[in-house]
């Protein structure tokens, strides 16, 4: 079989580009900077909370952005249909997150069911003022009705592609690639 | 995932295995210090804890790894149950398990009874102790509980007491071998089992000489009815002979980690001074039973070896 065509959808100055845009569109969308929390998901959306937290400190109101980091996997609802994923990430929170205004970041957004999970779990650690999602590419085929607050990069997909994000921190370079017709669980980077 | 239905024992499972339940069990650990001590993977399951010989901590144990997943769970007690009838062990289970449930944790005395039962019922099996056979899940606690100290590979970890009768000590020194210690034992011939060189296993018949080798020691619980049967003479005898001291463990060349897998007889097997003293970790172990069965609830919860190949593909940047 030869191997499935793939597009580049961000190089390393794209990816730049828009997380200093989504890092604006985010500051922009929260009323009180002091009560920013960024909160990635495992992976890849740890790596790049960090980097919207260091764009949003230099570009604006200078002070440390509290970040946290989430893994799902103990709130996916797919336990029965894909089996337990082997390792589970580490979560943690930057305190207390009464009162906070809460952006859930994460690389893709596709079906939805990721951040539906996120939503539960922030929810038994501690009511936020306001919870805003931000993506760094939207490829479309939600199964829930979730939608973004920020989008990177939207994308026209098909089920059967794929949408691969690399940073630099984990994979040596920044890029966002789509695969066609790579079939979604054809063992991607997890 | 090599992980079957059940959890029988560590002597069939891999390192590979063995560190699959470990590092799963590290995510858990910070589950139970959140202020809601809980979370939904298992939630709609249900579990039985079918327990044939008293038991207080791995009961509770199990009970809390079980709840701070959100799985429903309900406890059968032999003393206040149909076996007080006549019940067999299987038609007990096939009565629970026409109740529809998932899971059972199951303590019992004899040898060989978690297998028994898991050969002939569908849902999955937990060993919570059988007999003098395996206790694995204690097992995977003290590696756990070793592991957040020191790496496992090139440990030398000793097991004092009465190793013939002790589950404990099998699934330890199963365990501990395959992550690649040195194991050794210590205590009066008579409760050392024949031949246990054989499985690689170094013997020391004085505590002095295992506390002058070992860097960890596991010491385990006297029980009463050893004497009665004349294993040993005393307790103040056992104590004086094999009793793990503040002053012997001085004299050690170095610092030693001290495990015990309770319930302590302070003043017999262990010095409270030692028990109590900066490096026993024997509150640890009571702290990292509840992440390591939560470990293996989630993975036999999911583990079905058919998807297992499809859980490793699954994830990729799509969400």
């Amino acid at each position: 079989m030869p191997p499935a065509p793939r597009t580049l959808v961000l190089d390393a100055g794209a990816f730049g580009r828009t997380l200093e845009k989504m890092a604006q569109s985010i500051l922009h969308q929260t009323q009180d900077p002091r009560t920013l929390v960024l909160v990635g998901i495992q992976r890849r959306g740890v790596e790049l909370a960090a980097r919207l937290a260091a764009v949003i400190t230099t570009a604006g109101t200078g002070a440390e952005v509290p970040r946290g980091a989430l893994d799902i996997t103990l709130y996916r609802d797919d336990l029965e249909t894909v089996g337990p994923k082997p390792l589970v990430g580490p979560t943690h929170l930057p305190g207390e997150l009464e009162g906070r205004h809460v952006w859930i970041v994460d690389d893709v957004l596709f079906t939805g069911r990721t951040v539906r999970a996120a939503l539960d779990e922030l929810a038994d650690f501690g009511r936020p003022a306001r919870i805003g999602l931000a993506v760094l590419v939207d490829r479309g085929g939600r199964e829930l009705p979730i939608q973004a607050d920020v989008v990177g990069a939207a994308v026209q997909t098909a089920p059967a592609d794929r949408v691969e994000v690399f940073v630099a921190e984990l994979d040596g370079k920044d890029a966002v690639e789509l695969v066609r017709g790579a079939g979604v669980s054809g063992g991607g980077k997890a | 995932m090599a992980l079957g239905k059940d959890l029988l024992g560590l002597e069939h499972l891999t390192a590979e295995d063995l560190l699959l339940i470990l590092d799963t069990a590290e995510p858990f650990k910070e589950v139970s210090e959140r202020a809601i001590k809980k979370v939904p993977a298992l939630r709609g399951k249900t579990i039985v804890n079918l327990f044939f010989e008293a038991s207080t901590r791995t009961r509770i144990s199990f009970e809390f790894a079980e709840k701070r997943l959100s799985a429903d769970t309900v406890n059968v007690a032999s003393s206040a149950s149909s076996v007080q009838k006549g019940e067999n062990l299987v038609d007990t289970a096939r009565n629970l398990e026409a109740m529809k449930i998932d899971m059972v944790v199951i303590r019992h005395g004899s040898s060989g009874a978690a297998r028994f039962l898991g050969e002939r019922i569908a849902s999955n099996v937990i060993n919570a102790g059988d007999g003098k056979h395996e206790h694995p899940t204690q097992g995977l606690l003290d590696l756990l509980t070793i592991r957040d100290r020191r790496p496992i590979a090139g440990t030398k970890a000793c097991i004092v007491g009465d190793v013939l009768h002790s589950r404990v000590a099998r699934s330890n020194i199963w365990g501990l071998l395959k992550l690649g210690a040195e194991v050794a034992v210590c205590g009066p011939k008579s409760l050392l089992p024949l031949g246990i060189e054989g499985l690689g296993v170094r013997v020391f018949h004085r505590i002095e000489e295992a506390i002058a080798w070992a860097d960890v020691l596991n010491v385990l619980r006297l029980q009463m009815e050893r004497m009665q049967s004349g294993y040993i003479p005393s307790q103040r005898e056992y104590y004086r002979v094999f009793g793990v001291t503040l002053e012997r463990l001085e004299r050690a060349p170095r610092d030693l980690l001290i495990l015990h897998p309770g319930p302590m007889n302070r003043g017999v097997e262990i010095d409270s001074r030692v028990a109590d003293g900066p490096h026993s970790v024997i509150l640890d172990q009571v702290t990292n039973g509840v992440a390591v069965r939560m470990a293996v609830l989630y993975l036999l919860a999911g583990g079905r070896p058919e998807l297992a190949e499809a859980a490793k593909g699954g994830g990729g940047g799509d969400h």
